[in-house]
This record gives C-alpha cells, sequence and structure tokens, in this order.
C-alpha cells in the first residue's frame, strides 16, 4: 500500500496505534499459549472498517458503518486445536485468551516447545490500492447507486423497481507464529450490487447485476464495470426473463457460458480438492492424487495471485504468500489446497490457501480464485453443436456434497439450444450432478476464457470467505437439469 | 475447569446501561432518535473425531449496534468498543452519515405508547448449559460419535461429533422509551458418520448423514448415544442411492426438510418482501394460497422454546400470529417499518441483528398437525420420492418458481424402497402449497421452525432419461 491510511482507517495493533503489538509482546504471548504443553501456536489480529450504503425507491435510504477489532489465538497439538479469541486488547485479555486456547494440550506433559525468532514472511503486492475508497466522500459512492439506478430504469420502461448497494472495507491482519513467522497485510475490498425488477401484464422478474474485487474507486473508471453498466445488466436479464417458459426436466447436453459458470468448478471440484477433507479421507477425491478424475480437457487452477480479484491474498491467514496451485493438469488430479495442518500431514509445502472468515475463527483450506482454463473450440461452434440442450448464462449459486460429489447450481439466466441457436429464455432451474462424473463430461471447451467479475462468497462450516471463478465456454455432455417440463 | 460463563441478572443490567447512554450519546450528539442494542455472548464447541479430541473453542464476545434517526434520515453503525469515548466517536459519525441519508417518511420510531412496558417471562435461560465444561462437553461429543461408529461395521469414517453451547444477553433501548433486556441459552450436539459406499464398484463413493439434537435446557438434550444411533441408521440407510428416471410423481417431505419449506413460506410472506412487491403472493391476504390442510402460526410466547422471544426488534410487546389459517393467507408479519409501508399496525415481528435494519422475522414458526401418522403418509402413497434432504437456492420469490436438489428414498406401494440421489424436483411453489393432500402429526419442536411429514399431490422429478 502506498498511500499512508489515515489513523481511522489503521489498526490499534499497527506500530504507533493505541495497542501496538512488537515481537516481544508477542512472544510473551506465544509463551502462554504454549505454556500446556501445546506444540504450535499463533496469535492472529484483525481490525476491519467497513461502511455500506444502499439505494431502493430512488433515494438513499440507510449508511452503515462498522468496525471489528480482535485476537484470534490457535494452539495445536497433534491434530487437535484449542482455539480463543478476545475483542479486549487489553494484556490480562490477550493473556486469558491464550491461556484458553492453550489448554487443548493439557495433560500432554511433554516440555513447552521454544518459540523462534520472527521473521517477517515477504508478501507480494497483488492489490496495492494508492486510495482505498473508504477514504473518498460517501457522497461519490451515492452517486454510484444513483448512476446505476438511472441506467436500470432508463433500460426499458418495463423496469419497475431498483435497488442498488455499495460495500466497502478494509482489513487489517498481522499473525505471529511460534514457528517465527510474522506477516501482516492490508486488504481492501469494495463489492456493488444492482437488482432490478420488471413488470409486464401482471408477470415479474428480477435480474441482478454487479462486481468489485480488491480496487479503489478506480474500478468505475471503466466502462465495463462503471456503475451504469451494473445497472443496465440488471435490467437487462429482468426483462429478458419476462418473456421465460418453463425449462425442460431430464438428462441433456448444458453449454456453460464464460465467466460465472466457474461456480460449476468451485462446487463440482473445488471444495472436494480442498485438502481438509482429504487428509481425514471424506472427500470423494481421497486417494484419487495422479488419478484421471476430469475430461483430458480440463485444467483446473486455484490462483491467489491474479491482481484485484476478490478472491486475491497476498499472505494467508497462517502467514503463507498467495500462490497459483494446479490443481488437474489435463484431467489428472495433481494437487490439493493446503493449509498448515493438511500440508504438514501430507509431508508438503503450505499452498496459501489457510483463510479464516474472522479473528473469531480458525484457519481452514480454502479456495481463492478457482478456473478452468480455455481449450480449442470457438464458442459459437459449441453452442451449434448442440441439437436440444441448455445454456446457461448466470447462476445465483451452488451447493456441493463433499462426500458423495453431488452438487446443485441455480441458474438465473438461461435459454434452451434449439437446433444450435439460442431460442427462449427459461424460467429459473437447477442443474444436479455429481462432481467426477460431470468433469468426465466435458468434451468441448472454448477458447474464450473470463475471469467473473463476480462477488461471489464462498461458506464452508459456517465460515464465509471472498473468493472468484473462471472459465471459457464448456460444453456438458449430459447433466440433469431440474425443470418441471418433460 | 469451572465455567465463569453464567449470564446473571446483572449482566443484563449491565447491558441496559450501556444501550441506554449509548441512546442518551445519540442525542446528545444530534439524533432525533436512537435505538440500541447491545449483546453479549459466550461460546463453547468441542469436537471429536475418531475419537480424538479435534477442536476446543472458548471465547465471549460483544457488540453494539445503534440506529439513529434524524428527520427521516437514517444510518446503522457498530462497534465491539463499548468504552464510553468510543460510544461517543460512534454517535457523531452516525449522525454525520445519517445526514447523507435520504429523507424517507417511513423511517419514525414506532408510538411510544406502542411500546412494551411488561415482559413476559419465557424461562429462556438454563444455568445448567452454563455450568458446562470442555472437559463434559468433549464426553458428550465423543460417546456420540463412538455410538455412531459402533452402531454398524459400514461406517468407515467420521465427519465428527460436535457439542456446542451458546450463552447470550440481548438489551435494547431507545429514546421512545423503551428499555428491556433477556439472556438465552443454547446447547446442542451433532455426530456426522460416514461410509464407503460400493454398492457400484466402478464408482465408490463416500455416503455421509448426520443427526441432532438442540434444546435451551441442558436435561432435554437427546442421550448422546441415541443421536449417533440415529445418524448411523440416517447414513447407512443412503447406501446403494441411484438416479430414478424423469417423471411427475407425489412428494412426501420428512420433518427436517418440511421445516424448510415452511421457512420459504415466510420467505414471501411477510411485510418486507410484501412492500418490495419481492414475493408472487403479494395481493393474495385473506385468499387460499394453501391447501385447506396447511395452517401455520408464528408463537414467541412459548416458555423455553428455540425461538421466543420476549419483546420484538422494534420494542414491541410480541404477540402469537397466524401465517396461514386452513390455506388462507393470514396478514403478514410485519414490523415497524414495513407495517408503516403497507399502511398498517407491526405484528410485533421485527427482528434486529448488531449491524443492521430491523425487519420481520420468525420466532416459532409453527406448521400445525394434521391426522395421518408418519407411517400412515407413507402408506398411502402408491409411488413417489421421500425426500430427506434438499440442496441449493433454486427459488425465485417474485415467480414463485421453484427448483431444488433432492435426496431420499422412493416409495413404491406405500413402501420406502431404495435410497435415490442426484435428482430434483421442481415446480411452481403455489402449486406445491395447493397440492398439498396429506399431513403428519408429528409435529416436535425441535428447532424454532418446525413442520410435520408431509406429501404434495405431484411435482416434477427430474433424473435420468427415459
Amino acid at each position: 500500500m502506498t498511500t499512508q491510511l489515515p489513523k481511522t482507517l489503521r489498526a490499534p495493533f499497527s506500530a504507533g496505534g493505541a495497542s501496538a503489538i512488537d515481537a516481544q509482546l508477542a512472544n510473551r504471548l506465544l509463551g502462554h499459549a504454549l505454556g500446556a504443553g501445546g506444540d504450535y501456536a499463533d496469535i492472529y489480529f484483525e481490525f476491519r472498517v467497513s461502511a455500506d450504503y444502499v439505494l431502493e425507491d430512488e433515494q438513499v435510504k440507510t449508511l452503515g458503518r462498522g468496525i471489528t477489532l480482535g485476537l484470534g489465538v490457535r494452539v495445536t497439538k497433534g491434530d487437535a486445536t484449542g482455539y480463543a479469541y478476545t475483542e479486549d486488547l487489553a494484556w490480562e485479555k490477550m493473556q486469558h485468551a491464550a491461556r484458553t486456547a492453550g489448554q487443548i494440550a493439557a495433560g500432554g506433559g511433554h516440555a513447552p516447545v521454544g518459540i523462534n525468532p520472527h521473521t517477517e514472511v515477504r508478501a507480494p503486492s497483488f492489490y496495492a490500492v494508492p486510495m482505498p475508497s473508504l477514504m473518498q466522500p460517501a457522497i461519490d459512492k451515492l452517486a454510484l447507486l444513483r448512476a446505476a439506478d438511472k441506467a436500470a430504469r432508463a433500460y426499458d420502461p418495463r423496469i419497475v423497481k431498483v435497488e442498488a448497494s455499495f460495500a466497502e472495507s478494509i482489513k487489517e491482519m498481522l499473525l505471529f507464529t511460534s514457528d517465527g513467522r510474522m506477516a501482516q497485510d492490508i486488504q481492501p475490498m469494495l463489492r456493488f450490487g444492482c437488482r432490478a425488477v420488471a413488470e409486464q401484464d401482471g408477470k415479474r422478474q428480477s435480474g441482478s447485476g454487479g462486481g468489485g474485487g480488491r480496487y479503489g474507486m478506480d474500478y468505475f473508471a471503466q466502462a465495463a464495470t462503471d456503475a451504469a453498466a451494473h445497472g443496465r445488466e440488471a435490467a437487462r436479464i429482468a426483462i429478458a426473463m419476462l418473456d421465460a417458459v418453463d425449462a425442460p426436466a431430464g438428462e441433456m447436453p448444458v453449454v456453460l457460458g464464460p465467466g460465472d459458470s466457474g461456480i460449476l468448478l468451485h462446487e463440482a471440484v473445488g471444495h472436494g480438492l480442498e485438502a481438509d477433507f482429504n487428509r481425514k479421507e471424506t472427500s470423494n477425491y481421497s486417494g484419487q492424487m495422479g488419478k484421471q478424475v476430469a475430461s483430458p480437457l480440463c485444467t483446473v487452477v486455484d490462483d491467489g495471485t491474479l491482481p484485484s480479484s476478490r478472491g486475491a491474498i497476498n499472505v494467508d491467514d497462517e502467514g503463507y504468500t498467495g500462490q497459483k496451485n494446479v490443481l488437474i493438469e489435463n484431467g489428472i488430479l495433481v494437487g490439493y489446497m493446503h493449509d498448515r495442518l493438511s500440508a504438514k500431514h501430507f509431508k508438503l509445502k503450505p499452498t496459501g490457501n489457510g483463510r479464516r472468515e474472522s479473528f473469531r475463527s480458525m484457519p481452514m483450506p480454502r479456495m481463492t480464485n478457482t478456473s478452468l482454463y480455455a481449450g480449442k473450440d470457438d464458442p459459437s461452434d459449441i453452442i451449434k453443436s448442440v441439437k436440444r440442450g441448455i445454456y446457461a448464462k448466470r447462476f445465483s449459486g451452488g451447493q456441493v456434497n463433499i462426500s458423495n460429489g453431488d452438487f446443485v447450481f441455480s441458474l438465473t439466466e438461461s435459454y434452451l439450444i434449439e437446433d444450435g441457436e439460442l431460442t427462449a429464455p427459461l424460467k429459473g432451474v437447477n442443474l444436479i450432478g455429481n462432481g467426477p462424473e460431470v468433469l468426465r463430461k466435458v468434451d468441448m471447451l472454448g477458447n474464450d476464457y473470463q475471469l467473473s467479475d463476480g462477488i461471489w462468497t464462498c461458506g464452508k462450516d459456517g465460515q464465509s470467505v471472498p473468493v472468484n471463478v473462471g472459465t471459457p465456454t464448456v460444453r456438458i455432455s449430459a447433466i440433469t437439469v431440474g425443470g418441471s417440463q418433460v | 475447569m469451572s465455567s465463569g460463563a453464567q449470564i446473571t441478572e446483572a449482566t443484563i443490567k449491565e447491558l441496559k446501561d450501556v444501550a441506554q447512554l449509548a441512546v442518551e450519546l445519540a442525542r446528545k450528539a444530534g439524533a432525533d432518535d436512537a435505538e440500541v442494542i447491545v449483546r453479549d455472548g459466550s461460546e463453547l464447541t468441542t469436537k471429536v473425531r475418531l475419537g480424538e479430541a479435534e477442536l476446543v473453542q472458548e471465547a465471549g464476545s460483544r457488540g453494539l449496534g445503534l440506529r439513529v434517526l434524524k428527520g427521516g434520515r437514517r444510518a446503522v453503525t457498530y462497534t465491539s468498543d463499548l468504552r464510553r469515548e468510543a460510544l461517543e466517536a460512534l454517535c457523531a459519525e452516525s449522525v454525520a452519515l445519517a445526514e447523507l441519508a435520504e429523507v424517507d417518511e417511513f423511517a419514525l420510531p414506532p408510538d411510544p405508547t406502542l411500546l412494551a412496558k411488561q415482559f413476559p417471562e419465557l424461562d429462556l435461560y438454563d444455568p445448567a448449559v452454563a455450568e458446562v465444561d470442555a472437559a463434559w462437553a468433549m464426553k458428550q461429543a465423543i460417546m456420540g460419535e463412538a455410538a455412531a461408529r459402533k452402531a454398524d461395521k459400514r461406517v468407515t469414517n467420521s465427519e465428527g461429533a460436535t457439542w456446542a453451547r451458546v450463552l447470550g444477553a440481548t438489551a435494547f433501548a431507545t429514546s421512545g422509551g423503551f428499555v428491556g433486556g433477556y439472556r438465552g441459552s443454547y446447547a446442542s450436539l451433532v455426530v456426522e458418520p460416514l461410509c464407503d459406499d460400493t454398492t457400484d464398484p466402478t464408482a465408490p463413493k463416500k455416503r455421509n448423514g448426520y443427526w441432532w439434537t438442540a434444546d435451551r435446557f441442558l436435561a432435554k438434550l437427546d442421550d448422546a448415544e441415541a443421536v449417533g444411533l440415529e445418524a448411523t441408521r440416517r447414513t447407512v440407510a443412503t447406501l446403494g442411492s441411484r438416479k430414478v428416471e424423469t417423471q411427475e410423481c407425489a412428494i412426501v417431505f420428512d420433518p427436517e426438510v418440511a421445516r424448510s419449506i415452511v421457512g420459504t413460506i415466510f420467505s414471501v410472506a411477510n411485510g418486507s418482501s410484501f412492500w418490495r412487491k419481492s414475493s408472487y403472493l403479494v395481493g393474495k391476504e385473506g385468499e387460499q394460497v394453501a391447501s385447506k390442510l396447511v395452517t401455520i402460526v408464528d408463537d414467541p410466547l412459548i416458555p423455553r422454546a428455540p425461538g421466543s422471544r420476549p419483546f420484538d426488534g422494534d420494542g414491541l410487546a410480541t404477540r402469537k400470529n397466524s401465517v396461514i389459517e386452513n390455506g388462507v393467507l393470514s396478514p403478514v408479519l410485519c414490523d415497524v417499518y414495513s407495517a408503516r409501508k403497507l399502511g398498517r399496525e407491526s405484528t410485533g415481528s421485527a427482528g434486529r441483528g448488531i449491524g443492521g435494519n430491523p425487519g420481520p422475522t420468525t420466532s416459532n414458526l409453527i406448521m400445525s398437525a394434521g391426522s395421518a401418522t408418519h407411517d400412515e403418509v407413507i402408506r398411502s402413497t402408491p409411488r413417489g420420492l421421500y425426500v430427506t434432504s434438499l440442496m441449493g437456492f433454486g427459488f425465485n420469490a417474485i415467480t414463485g418458481d421453484f427448483s431444488r436438489g433432492a435426496q431420499g428414498f422412493w416409495i413404491e406401494g406405500g413402501e420406502l424402497t431404495f435410497p435415490v440421489s442426484e435428482v430434483t424436483i421442481a415446480a411452481n411453489f403455489d402449486e406445491i402449497l395447493k397440492r398439498i393432500d396429506l399431513v403428519g402429526n408429528d409435529v416436535e419442536m425441535r428447532s424454532s421452525t418446525v413442520a410435520p411429514t408431509f406429501r404434495v399431490s405431484h411435482m416434477m422429478l427430474a433424473g435420468t432419461s427415459r
């Protein structure tokens, strides 16, 4: 970060702050954490300032702002974890948290391990934002909401309702570990969303647009991602869906559009390759390393280094730098996403995927930006190749059962393909499939890879983290479409 | 390790004082009106996996949410820093933020005469839950998991067992003169066994399942071993799950999923979705929107129940409200704001979190029992799907289009025959509710939204091609 942040946006635990934490203090805390015999400890300080703005019925309805500050202490002994946290950075509160977390090791009876001197992890910079949006006047953000509202309404007179929202945050983290790592990072995030409702002859439909990432306000300076563009996109979908017909039911070929469809990957393979599930052998990908788990067309990569992308991380929440990790190469499973615990189990280096929602939760292997790389097919040829099927363009989300690999994802904009042409828009419908089976049925892959300008948030074990996805156009030879027409 | 987690009357008093102080500071900072919610809570989570402790998490946390109103303009802010000087700064910032909002003529505090003055004693806190220490909690988790693993040799792995408790105190104060506070406890045990399914040797799969118990009162929790046994029974039953052919058929919902259907009804039958016109039910109050067999109430006043509350998020007294009576949609649940937008009175249904505006929420949402037993519902169904779990979010509130992934058992001749997975069920929600043709009598107050087994005469099931 090049600009000096104003005092209100700097963490109290950073150098010069009201409760500045230095290596000496960190060592004392780690000492308390390991006092009962744990074999590893880390302390994670977090400060987060966020703001949000909502426009509805052409009015700025609510402005919100929040501040979160706290410390999470983790102690491990073998595979067991003790965790405690406090929002109060007074010494006795932090000490209490450290001792509470350390109790996991009580009764273990071996001598406390030492604490290594700290070396700061040299983190790369994938999201240098010279001027975080929180430093800009609120009035500029209200102007964005109005621009989206106006653009959505101007798109078509049948647009009867528009909601627009802008959320921004800046998170500062500081981590010390007993094995000598010290890491700090400042993580900006913004997220813009617009929802439009169209009405005609008593029928109503809605559409959503939005985007964001680890940017400053310059994100909105580009025509493709300015506020009006998001407003128009929401309106476009709502209007298109007014003519939607009931979707078919049953197995058929599905063509996934570029970008957002990466959600399929995230659900179908991504979660199953998070190494905690494989360490515990609870994933359907357990024991599949080196085996063909997808069509040879598929190369799947999780990449925390994509600049400014929503899932980018300079350093993960265990102090390992963000990395590009190949998971599946030409259909062969070659890597999992690791946190410290799973990397230790598999005797591998951590992959920079140890993430946590906040200081209140312990890190787990999580995705960052997950992509299916481009193939060679012309996207229009892919559509032309389908006699009867579905073209899926926008999604609201998905879900997977890690154990058996079954996943669903929900389409919000899709079209029937008849004789190689997109025809009627379809009402909202779910696709259901089995991860490994569906990935084996990828039989055409476009040359039009796109990273979603997404506002995806991934939930796992009650923890939410920002992620992103990307794909080219993909053809799946058969998947079950959950419509209502035979 | 004894527990210092107990929430006392003194804690509630302290939170009320902080809330009232913040109201006063906000008024001093220039707010016309201020509403403050303060929460103090603690958690203890213990998890075991394959007989070994995996996690002990223990911590307390506090937070304050402030909403200021000034000339019809609003701002919502929150902090975890409850010191006076921090609150002063928060209040000044909140008023400044509100000045940037636009005037919303409906954003007014409730009429002070409507504010609750007396509170029902709902008995929502069990000191015994607070007495539990990590060692005892871990022992329960160990017993639950061990029972699950021992029950059937097809259980080859485990996603663990988790015993957790949450204790919380909430205080709420407003510049209209409301001040109230209460405490609550909640304890739960979840057991999650895992099986290897080699029914199809060419495509081996893992099958997971779970069972749980939860209550505000420790003594009301089901026995840990019983939870483990039920978890295994449910998991083993899914071995060999397969798709079925695409077809229209009867769908029977197990109470575990029936309650999520009832939750979906609320998502389209509340004041907020009504004034936003984001519900297919808009304009249908007083009309038949479901089969006559469907009656649903929201009742916040049941002593000891999971969703009970003595006052709502606007400071109004809570009351039992009808949601659907014999299939007819009642006036929808409203908070003060949505009621004003719709030109009516609040139903005392406001929920309020730390960092947001209040909005209508459910308390204990209960679908009434019918006359058939659980077994009779299945026995009287010639052919269809008995659904035990749903996946995904395929519901469009505006149009009512419903399409979700489903797992369960195939019913043939009134018997559960084989397990089914990887199919979807779809229909318009309006059709689903009107096609409910049989309702079970098996309602149990296990969670804040409950329903009996019920059957929908027909829906489209998508699976394999014919």
